[in-house]
């Protein structure tokens, strides 16, 4: 393991950088299938896009248990630049986690290995954090629900195969569920759980 | 020709700088001074500890001064500043058992291991107004004897020992203590959470509630087992050093009530506890908070809920002098928007009201 | 002594954090009030706290901040929130609805369109829709698990009953995105519309009861009522007397104790903007005159 001085540096400016970061994030929830570019630069540990290492160094603390998949956790740099910078711990329970990070998202498990939340208390639920190969190519899905002026469409690669089918399920179980955010280096797009899918070809 | 109200920033700054003006009052009557405040008004900073949960003399003393003495005011100014300092983590658990009490006294026994020790306290003395104090009065010193080297147990220990009264519940080593200005609080609420509210509730509200229940609203029997005020130490483990740090002493009063016994056909009886901790002398809010501590475990031992006082959701979110100031005090706030709508609504009930019983009559005559 | 000193926009990055998590969270859920750890704020619980914590939360250098209270910018509680950021962010501020980014309202949402830039910070003393049928937390959050919503139903009606209307005037519920019923905080009725496909984010922060929750963009947005008794916005029925609009909420002004009054806008920008544009009601300061349109 990279001893920790040489780990990646975080942000330079923590308090602007998040700033900008979460609300790139927060637009991107507000209007999912809309791509979002995050500005801040931060380090990241090989294996991490900056988008994803920028939404770590903003969202994630000592409160917020993280699940990593076996190509994150395969870079011992991973957990321990995320301990290091965002005291986050890293857990191997993902029913608990408050996120998930995967290097490779066509190893995504069944969902119901994540938080949904309760009826009662929605919220505490897990947000799935994706790196894929592209935007604007693969598989297309069209989007509809609160954010969206009527369709979006969105078109990914480096998904598994039946991704969106599971997240239409997903979109079923309403208020509970998970949200998902996909990032490809640094542009991200949210699709939360309110968000109804349709299948499109591409 | 109308023109709309403007200047309110200006309105703003004057009402400030004259708020500073009368705080500070005649000006030919010496400022007080935090050390003052501090030394002379001890048990309002003490209060303002206490509720503004944040150790600080000096700072609770600059409150009541910036505050003009009104503590609830004092007790938030704390609170705002407390919310802003980062958390470093929690002290290893205070033992009060080591405490160097100045004060101790229990209702439950004539004589205690240690001794009762009456210490500084407004008890017995008669209240009569004091016109010596009004001239400036400089007291004798305190009787001085030597220190004894005696234990002080606290009292629900001795009684524990022969499994008289519920043993103290023991939270797991590993547990988490709750803190509910980190998470926002659910119901039903575990103990911790509950005594957490209560140490920085509202020492007037507690006592009524308290109060309530010694007339019969949830009655619990109780008897002060014990009531310290003293000294204890605070250390802090330190992860890399790898032993707990003495970061100092603070003065706290601990208040343990011995209450109504429970038991069972399984369960031997024995009596039960209801627990009061404080920062400074705060003697009325420790007792307080036991009693209402004690009503609120109503849930856990088996007991009919039926009175004020045992209601933790009723207890603990109006028990928050803070929340309930800016509340009761936001209505001072304008409301005219609202009010209109108020307004168009009952203007148009009326004249349908009005309407209809004109009508009424005219009804009736052409019958 | 401890000196205190602050952070920008005053909240800790940790309160920030905390605070942002909730409130992606309640983008995620439209309507349901995610819980969060309130912080003691230095202004008292019930004056905005909840609000001005969204606002910290989101806030960045490059955006442009309005505070209304009552609709009005020159509120005293309006200015003192404009103040307390300007002096903790840094941030410009602004008066008008339309060059601004982040709007933080007590009690009205701008009479001017919103558009998808901006956000629109509520301050919510009640964030419970459900709390003056059942005080308990417990029950209403049972009744919104279970989308349980019989009893406001049944109190709108008794009203009905009673009155012949439903006698809710502000504070309306609606029902956000077909599931929960929410509480709007105390807009008057008629800026209930306003929230329904809404192209801003709508963010609400209730400080003392500790809940966030959302709106987003283009989210439907439905005020309760019944077949028979269509919900209808409520508005005095005259012009500005000052800008003369004829479709704005309006403020009752007392002119002496002879029962003398006179209605104006309660959007103070959007009645200077229509003044500076050369609309005139019947008080107003230049004589009236005829405006040019298209």
């Amino acid at each position: 393991m990279t001893p920790l001085a040489e780990l990646p540096a975080g942000f330079a400016d923590k308090v602007l950088s998040a700033q900008s970061t979460f609300r790139a994030v927060m637009d991107a929830m507000a209007r999912p299938g809309s791509v979002q570019r995050i500005a801040a630069v931060a380090g990241a540990p090989k294996g991490m896009m900056p988008g994803t290492a920028a939404i770590a160094l903003t969202l994630f603390d000592h409160d917020t248990p993280v699940w990593l998949d076996a190509r994150m956790s395969a870079r011992p740099d991973v957990a321990g630049w995320l301990k290091f910078h965002t005291s986050a711990p890293v857990i191997a329970d993902s029913s608990v986690c408050s996120f998930a990070l995967f290097g490779d998202p066509r190893d995504l498990p069944p969902l119901d290995r994540f938080a949904f939340g309760s009826n009662e208390y929605p919220d505490r639920s897990t947000t799935l954090i994706l790196q894929v190969e592209s935007f604007g190519r693969g598989t297309a899905v069209e989007l509809r629900g609160p954010g969206i002026d009527g369709t979006a469409m969105l078109q990914v690669s480096g998904l598994p195969r039946d991704l969106f089918e599971r997240l239409a399920v997903n979109a079923t179980l309403f208020p509970r569920g998970v949200d998902v955010v996909l990032v490809r280096d640094e542009k991200i797009v949210a699709i939360p759980r309110s968000t109804r899918l349709a299948m499109r070809g591409g | 020709m109308y023109v709309a109200v403007k200047g309110g920033e200006r309105a703003i700054e004057n009402a400030h700088r004259l708020l500073a003006h009368e705080r500070r009052g005649d000006r030919d009557v010496p400022e007080v001074s935090i050390a003052q405040i501090s030394e002379q008004l001890s048990l309002g900073v003490d209060r303002v500890m206490a509720e503004g949960s944040l150790y600080d003399r000096e700072l609770a003393a600059l409150a009541i001064k910036q505050s003009r003495g009104d503590l609830i005011e004092a007790i938030f100014l704390v609170r705002a500043f407390r919310a802003t300092l980062p958390r470093f983590g929690a002290t290893e658990p205070v033992d009060t058992g080591e405490m160097q009490v100045r004060r101790r006294i229990s209702s439950t026994f004539k004589d205690i291991p240690g001794g009762q020790i009456l210490g500084p306290t407004f008890d017995y003395t008669h209240r009569l107004l004091d016109p010596q104090l009004a001239e400036g009065f400089a007291p004798e010193g305190p009787m001085v004897g030597d220190a004894s080297g005696a234990a002080t147990p606290r009292v629900t220990d001795i009684l524990g020992r022969d499994g008289l009264i519920e043993p103290s519940p023991q939270g797991r080593a590993d547990a988490i203590v709750g803190d509910l200005t980190r998470e926002p609080l659910d119901f039903p609420a575990e103990r911790d959470l509950r005594l957490q509210n209560l140490a920085r509730a509202d020492e007037g509200f507690l006592l009524a509630l308290g109060y309530s229940t010694q007339r019969g609203y949830g009655r619990n029997h109780p008897f002060a087992g014990e009531i310290r005020f003293g000294e204890v130490e605070v250390e802090f483990m330190a992860e890399d050093a790898g032993f707990a740090v003495p970061l100092g002493s603070i003065t706290l009063t601990e208040c343990q009530m011995v209450n109504q016994f429970k038991g069972s056909a399984t369960e031997a009886p024995c009596f039960t506890r209801g627990y009061g901790l404080a920062f400074g002398q705060s003697e009325r809010k420790t007792m307080s908070m036991a009693l209402v501590d004690r009503s609120l475990r109503a849930r856990e031992l088996g007991e009919e809920l039926i009175a004020p006082a045992q209601d933790e959701e009723f207890v603990m979110s109006h028990s928050d002098n803070v929340q309930a100031t800016g509340f009761v005090e936001h209505l001072k706030l304008p409301h005219y928007v609202d009010f209109q709508s108020e307004l168009g609504l009952l203007r148009k009930l009326r004249k349908e009201f009005a309407d209809a019983t004109a009508a009424a009559p005219m009804r009736e005559a052409a019958e | 002594m401890n000196a205190p000193s602050y952070n920008f926009a005053y909240l800790d990055e940790q309160t920030k954090r905390m605070i942002r998590r909730a409130i992606l969270k309640a983008i995620a859920t439209p309507g349901y009030q995610v819980p969060f750890a309130s912080r003691e704020m230095p202004m008292p619980y019930g004056w905005g706290t909840g609000g001005v914590q969204v606002t910290a939360a989101i806030l960045g250098p490059d955006d442009v901040l309005k505070v209304i209270d009552q609709g009005s910018d020159d509120t005293t509680n309006a200015i003192s929130i404009r103040k307390f950021f300007g002096k903790t962010a840094g941030v410009a501020t602004t008066t008008s609805t339309a060059e601004a980014t982040v709007i933080q309202t007590r009690h009205r949402i701008p009479e001017a369109p919103l558009h998808g830039g901006q956000v629109l910070v509520y301050q919510v003393p009640i964030p419970e829709p459900l709390r003056f049928l059942e005080p308990r937390e417990t029950e209403t959050r049972r009744m919104h698990a279970l989308g349980e919503y019989g009893l406001m139903h049944v109190k709108l009606y008794e009203d009905i009953a009673r009155f012949g209307h439903i006698a809710t005037s502000y504070a309306y519920p609606v029902k956000v995105n077909a599931r929960y019923v929410m509480d709007p905080s105390p807009t008057p009725k008629f800026d209930n519309p306003k929230m329904d496909n809404c192209p801003a984010l709508q963010l609400f922060g209730a400080g003392r009861e500790k809940r966030i929750y959302a709106i987003p963009p283009h989210t439907n947005v439905v005020s309760l009522d019944f077949e028979d008794h269509p919900f209808a916005r409520y508005r005095f029925d005259a012009p500005c007397a000052l800008c003369g609009a004829g479709d704005s909420y309006l403020d009752e002004i007392v002119t002496d104790d002879k029962g003398g009054r006179m209605f104006v806008c309660s959007d103070t920008d959007y009645c200077e903007t229509r003044q500076a544009a050369g609309h005139r009601g019947s008080e107003s300061a230049a004589p009236h005159r005829e405006v040019a349109h298209g």
